[in-house]
């Protein structure tokens, strides 16, 4: 146990520190999700008052995309010199460097989400009818629900042909009831309509859910030859 | 088993035969649809048969999965065991009774529920080994087709009735699509990877779709749904000629999924065959002599 914690923090912190050096995750995910805004602010008018109603939809699909953008590098950086080779025979539990890959994912999603969270404030002309401190909890649980299934879906596809593209089409399809969680729970509380409770749960279980099958099967998928 | 195809073909084709022949004549007219509602022979059918192979590919899957670590399959037989205890015994208590959708018998999610360990354990008998990945790509391409008539199905018998193609809030018809999209990713997946730890990928997404199909159907839970409520285990407002008829159609389609899915399962057989001797014959080298171990240049047995 104790190693498992120290391994983790280990990659976590390298990782975090690769990416403070480069910022390549963060500045292409930045500057994607800056075009979906300027792009959808086009597209609908934002001042009309139904905006409220569609903006919820707009914010996750724009972090749902610019996330893929970072979830594809996750273990490309780990292929150069063979580096995941090494890890595979290396004794160190494989659920240590999958949660240091999912914690680092994990951050870099929200430092995203923290910065282009007012952003669509300002185009959108966003006011919360609703009670605003439960969009914190959608927001972690959802970001958690994006990016853990993103890390193990990377992991996969880095077995396959084209695995840029191949990773949304994995993800995606998984990722239905998470979205439709955080999108419907993002506008019932930007709308003040209906309570968004539900979708707390709703998200609280497919985190769970998933966490556990990414845990039990990550070895596999790591080792399997 | 080879001289038994072609007996199996015809006698599927009179199968199907009559109960097309069934549905559209025997059948009595709908009072409120009109002839309409004839397309449910062909859709519920099929909605069931593609359920009962994405079913088994899920089965297949984890079986592939435990075989493939033999330190896990005591635990996995046990999980499987207790699943099938527990969840027969929770469908009854009243708790878990209030999130069975209304329409639908206790007794019959029961008995769904005790399918799981039982295909689990038919499955493992009968495919060992790497059968058990043929069995799931076969049985999730299958699904696939008959996932697709189902949704083509469905909007052209809502047109007419509801007045539009597609109700984007209703509970099966989301859940339908959603399973749809997740086994093309599977398929998707197969095609795409090209090495050795492709069968264990695709095993582990078929657990990821399987856990993630409960919680589509709660996360559309909250939406009115828009559906006819089942018509088997529910509230048994079909006339009995009817559900004659759709019994009579389901085991028609039964019989053409089976052969469609033996044949595909003989045709991958053959194929990895014809891979693994490839493989040997570039490994050896001497082309000559393998080539007569390549399953198609046999003479018939």
């Amino acid at each position: 146990m104790n190693s498992l914690w120290s391994v983790t923090l280990a990659t976590l912190v390298k990782d975090i520190r690769l990416e403070w050096r480069s910022k390549d995750a963060l500045n292409s995910m930045l500057f994607f999700s800056l075009l979906v805004v300027v792009i959808f602010s086009f597209s609908f008018d934002p001042l009309a008052e139904e905006s409220r109603h569609i903006v919820g939809g707009l914010v996750w699909v724009g972090f749902l995309f610019a996330s893929v953008t970072a979830l594809n590098q996750t273990w490309a950086r780990e292929l150069r010199n063979q580096v995941l080779d090494a890890y595979r025979v290396s004794p160190a539990p494989a659920n240590a460097l999958f949660l240091a890959k999912a914690l680092g994912n994990f951050i870099f999603v929200s430092v995203l989400e923290a910065v282009m969270t007012p952003l669509f404030v300002i185009f959108y002309n966003v006011r919360v009818l609703g009670p605003a401190w439960q969009l914190l909890p959608v927001a972690i649980l959802g970001t958690w629900a994006l990016v853990v299934n993103g890390t193990f879906f990377a992991a996969m596809s880095l077995r396959t042909r084209s695995r840029e593209i191949m990773l949304p089409l994995l993800l995606f399809p998984i990722s239905i009831p998470a979205v439709i969680a955080m999108v419907a729970g993002t506008t019932s509380i930007l709308t003040g309509e209906e309570s968004a409770h539900f979708y707390l749960v709703l998200l609280l279980t497919y985190d769970v859910v998933f966490t556990t099958a990414c845990l039990a099967l990550f070895g596999m998928i790591l080792h399997a030859e | 088993m080879k001289r038994l195809f072609p007996i199996l073909s015809v006698i599927t084709a009179i199968f199907l035969a009559y109960a097309l022949y069934e549905a559209l004549v025997v059948a009595p007219t709908d009072a409120q649809q009109g002839d309409v509602y004839r397309i449910i022979y062909y859709h519920v059918p099929s909605a069931w048969t593609a359920f009962l192979l994405f079913f088994i590919n899920f089965i297949a899957s984890i079986q592939y999965l435990a075989s493939k670590k033999p330190s896990s399959q005591t635990a996995v037989k046990w999980i499987v065991i207790v699943i099938g205890v527990v969840g027969v015994i929770a469908c009854f208590l009243p708790p878990v009774q209030r999130l069975i959708p209304a329409g639908m018998r206790p007794s019959a999610v029961a008995t769904t529920v005790l399918a799981i360990p039982l295909f689990y354990f038919v499955i493992g008998k009968y495919f060992p080994g790497d059968n058990l990945d043929v069995l799931a790509v076969t049985s999730a391409e299958v699904g696939v087709v008959f996932c697709t008539i189902v949704l083509v199905t469905g909007p052209i018998w809502a047109r007419p009735v509801w007045g539009i193609w597609w109700a984007p809030g209703d509970i099966r018809l989301t859940s339908t699509l959603v399973l749809w999209l997740i086994y093309v990713s599977y398929l998707m997946l197969r095609r795409f990877s090209n090495s050795a730890q492709t069968q264990m990928l695709a095993a582990a997404l078929a657990i990821f779709g399987a856990l993630d199909v409960p919680l589509v159907y709660f996360s559309i839970w909250f939406f009115r749904t828009q559906h006819p409520q089942p018509v088997i285990g529910g509230g048994g407002s079909m006339d009995p000629r009817m559900l004659n008829v759709l019994l009579i159609s389901w085991m028609a389609f039964l019989c053409f999924a089976f052969l469609v899915c033996w044949q595909r399962y003989r045709l991958e057989l053959l194929h990895r065959e014809i891979e693994a001797a490839h493989a040997m014959d570039s490994l050896v080298g001497s082309g000559v002599a393998a080539k007569a171990s390549l399953p198609l240049s046999r003479s018939p047995q």
